[in-house]
C-alpha cells in the first residue's frame, strides 16, 4: 500500500473546510471570525515550523540535537502542567518538570531500547521525538489533573488533615487520603481512553499510520504499545508530582505547611 | 520523672510573618505541670490560638524551643508527642461515617497500633453524659455542633493523653451544648487529676473561673500575666 502525498493545492482545498466554521460564526453572530482566522493561521505556521525543524533534525541525525529538542519539549510540558494548576506553592515548577522528565524519558527509553529494539540508534529521531511528544502530551494532563486534585483536597480538607496530625498521625498517614485521591483522579483520563480505544474513536497515531499505508494490524500493534507507554508514563508522572508536592507541603516535623499554598 | 518537672515547657517561642514584618507570637515562655487546669484569655488576635498550635507543634516556630517532659521536641518524637499532647480545633473535624467510626479512626495510626478501641470506656462516658449508646451509630453528618464537639472530645479522651489543648471548644455552641462539653472535659480530668492537664482558650470569664485554676492573659502575641 502507498499513501497519497498531498500537494499544496490539496491542503488549500482542506482549508476550505474552515469556512464552515466562519459561516456558522457569521450566521449566529458569534463574533469568532477573527479568532478562527488567527487559529487557522497559527495551525499552519506552527505545524509548518515544526515540520521544518523535524526535517532538519531527521537529516542531521545527531544525538545531542535530539536530546536538546526533547529537553525543550519536556520543559515546556512541565511549565504548562504547573501553569494549569489553580493553586501555587514554592517548587511547583520543579515538581512538574522533574516528574514529567523522569516518567516520560524512562518509559520511552524502555520502549525504544527493549520493545522496539530494531532502531538504528537509541536517539533515532523518527521514533524518539514522536514517542516522547505523545507521551508528554498525555502525561501532562494526568500531572495537572492529579496536582490540582491534591492541592484542592488539601485546601478543602485542611481541618481533617490537621485533625489526623493532632491525633498522632505521621505526615504520610495524614496526607494519605488526598494523595490516593489525587493519583486516582490523575489516572482517570488515560484509563477512560484505554476503555474506549478503537470503539469510540481511532487514536490519532493509528489513523496517521493507516493513512500512510500501514497495514491495520501493524498499526494496531503500534497503538497498543503506545497506549501502554502513555498509561505507565501517566501513572509514574502523577505519582511523582503528587509525592514531590507532598514533600513540599508537609515537613519532616509532621507539620502541614498550609500557608505555602496560594491561589 | 520528678513530680515538679513540667510536662510542657515553652521557652521564648516566636512566630513571625516576613510579609508584614510582624511577630504574631513573641518571647512566649510557659511551664505546664501535670494536674494543672489553665485557661488562656485575651482579646481576638492576641495569639491564643497560635500559642495552642505551637504547643501542639502544628506550625513551624520562628524562635524558641518546646520541651516535652524535659526534652526538646524533635521530628523523631512528633507523632508520639501528639498522641500525648492532643489539640482540639474550635470547629471539630470529623470524618464521614458514624460516631463509632470517628472514635475508631485514630487507631489506624502507627503510634496507636498497640492499642484497641475500648467500647466499654466510651459507653461509660456516654452514660455520664446521659447519652444513649445508639449515639455511636449516628452519622457524623447528622450531629449538632455540640454533639460533634463531644465526639471530637471523646475521640481525644480515649487516647488518654497527658495534656488536652482546647481551642475555644464551646465558642460556637448554645449554653446547653457548652455545658455538655464542660462536663465531658471535667469528667476526663477528674478520673486522674494528678496526671491530666488542660489548657483551654476561652472568651467566657465565668467558664474560665469554673474550668481553670490558673489564668494566662495574652496581648499582642505575648503572655502578659500568669506565665
Amino acid at each position: 500500500m502507498t499513501y497519497i502525498d498531498l500537494t499544496y493545492t490539496q491542503v488549500a482545498a482542506a482549508a476550505l473546510l474552515i469556512l464552515i466554521n466562519g459561516a456558522i460564526s457569521i450566521a449566529l453572530r458569534l463574533g469568532m471570525e477573527r479568532t478562527l482566522a488567527w487559529a487557522s493561521v497559527r495551525t499552519v505556521l506552527q505545524l509548518w515550523l515544526v515540520g521544518l525543524v523535524l526535517e532538519w533534525v531527521f537529516q542531521v541525525d545527531r544525538w545531542y540535537i535530539v536530546l536538546a529538542l526533547l529537553t525543550l519539549m519536556t520543559l515546556i510540558a512541565g511549565i504548562t502542567a504547573g501553569q494549569r494548576n489553580r493553586r501555587r506553592f514554592p517548587g511547583i515548577w520543579f515538581n512538574t518538570i522533574v516528574s514529567l522528565w523522569a516518567a516520560t524519558w524512562l518509559t520511552t527509553a524502555y520502549v525504544l531500547l527493549v520493545v522496539l529494539q530494531d532502531t538504528t540508534s537509541w536517539y533515532q529521531p523518527q521514533y524518539a521525538i514522536p514517542l516522547v511528544g505523545m507521551v508528554l502530551g498525555n502525561s501532562l494532563n494526568g500531572t495537572s489533573i492529579g496536582l490540582n486534585s491534591f492541592t484542592d483536597t488539601l485546601v478543602s480538607h485542611r481541618e481533617q488533615v490537621e485533625m489526623a496530625l493532632t491525633l498522632g498521625a505521621s505526615r504520610w498517614e495524614a496526607a494519605r487520603t488526598p494523595v490516593q485521591h489525587a493519583v486516582r483522579t490523575g489516572m482517570i483520563p488515560i484509563i477512560n481512553s484505554m476503555m474506549v480505544v478503537g470503539i469510540v474513536s481511532l487514536p490519532g497515531m493509528m489513523t496517521g499510520q493507516l493513512l500512510s499505508g500501514t497495514a491495520p494490524i501493524a498499526a494496531v500493534k503500534y497503538q497498543i504499545v503506545i497506549m501502554f507507554l502513555i498509561a505507565s508514563a501517566t501513572a509514574l508522572c502523577t505519582v511523582g508530582v503528587v509525592l514531590l508536592s507532598f514533600l513540599r507541603l508537609f515537613n519532616t516535623e509532621h507539620q502541614f505547611l498550609f500557608r505555602r499554598i496560594s491561589d | 520523672m520528678p513530680d515538679d518537672e513540667p510536662i510542657l515547657e515553652a521557652r521564648e517561642l516566636g512566630r513571625y510573618v516576613p510579609a508584614t514584618n510582624k511577630w504574631l507570637l513573641q518571647h512566649v515562655s510557659l511551664e505546664v505541670a501535670a494536674g494543672e487546669r489553665i485557661v488562656v484569655v485575651g482579646p481576638s488576635g492576641s495569639g491564643k490560638t497560635l500559642l495552642l498550635r505551637s504547643l501542639a507543634w502544628l506550625d513551624p516556630l520562628d524562635a524558641g524551643t518546646l520541651y516535652w517532659r524535659g526534652r526538646a521536641v524533635t521530628r523523631h518524637v512528633v507523632p508520639r508527642f501528639r498522641s500525648r499532647v492532643v489539640y482540639l480545633h474550635q470547629r471539630p473535624a470529623l470524618i464521614a461515617g458514624t460516631v463509632a467510626e470517628n472514635l475508631q479512626y485514630p487507631f489506624q495510626f502507627s503510634v496507636h497500633r498497640s492499642r484497641r478501641f475500648d467500647a466499654a470506656q466510651i459507653e461509660h462516658w456516654l452514660r455520664v453524659l446521659r447519652r444513649e449508646p445508639d449515639f455511636l451509630q449516628k452519622s457524623s453528618r447528622d450531629l449538632s455542633g455540640g454533639e460533634a464537639q463531644i465526639t471530637a472530645l471523646l475521640r481525644a479522651m480515649q487516647l488518654t493523653p497527658d495534656v488536652l489543648l482546647l481551642d475555644e471548644p464551646t465558642a460556637a455552641l448554645d449554653p446547653a451544648s457548652a455545658q455538655g462539653v464542660e462536663q465531658c472535659v471535667s469528667q476526663w480530668f477528674q478520673e486522674a487529676p494528678q496526671q491530666r492537664t488542660i489548657v483551654w482558650v476561652s472568651h467566657d470569664q465565668e467558664q474560665a473561673a469554673r474550668m481553670a485554676d490558673r489564668q494566662l492573659v495574652m496581648a499582642a502575641g505575648r503572655i502578659v500575666q500568669g506565665a
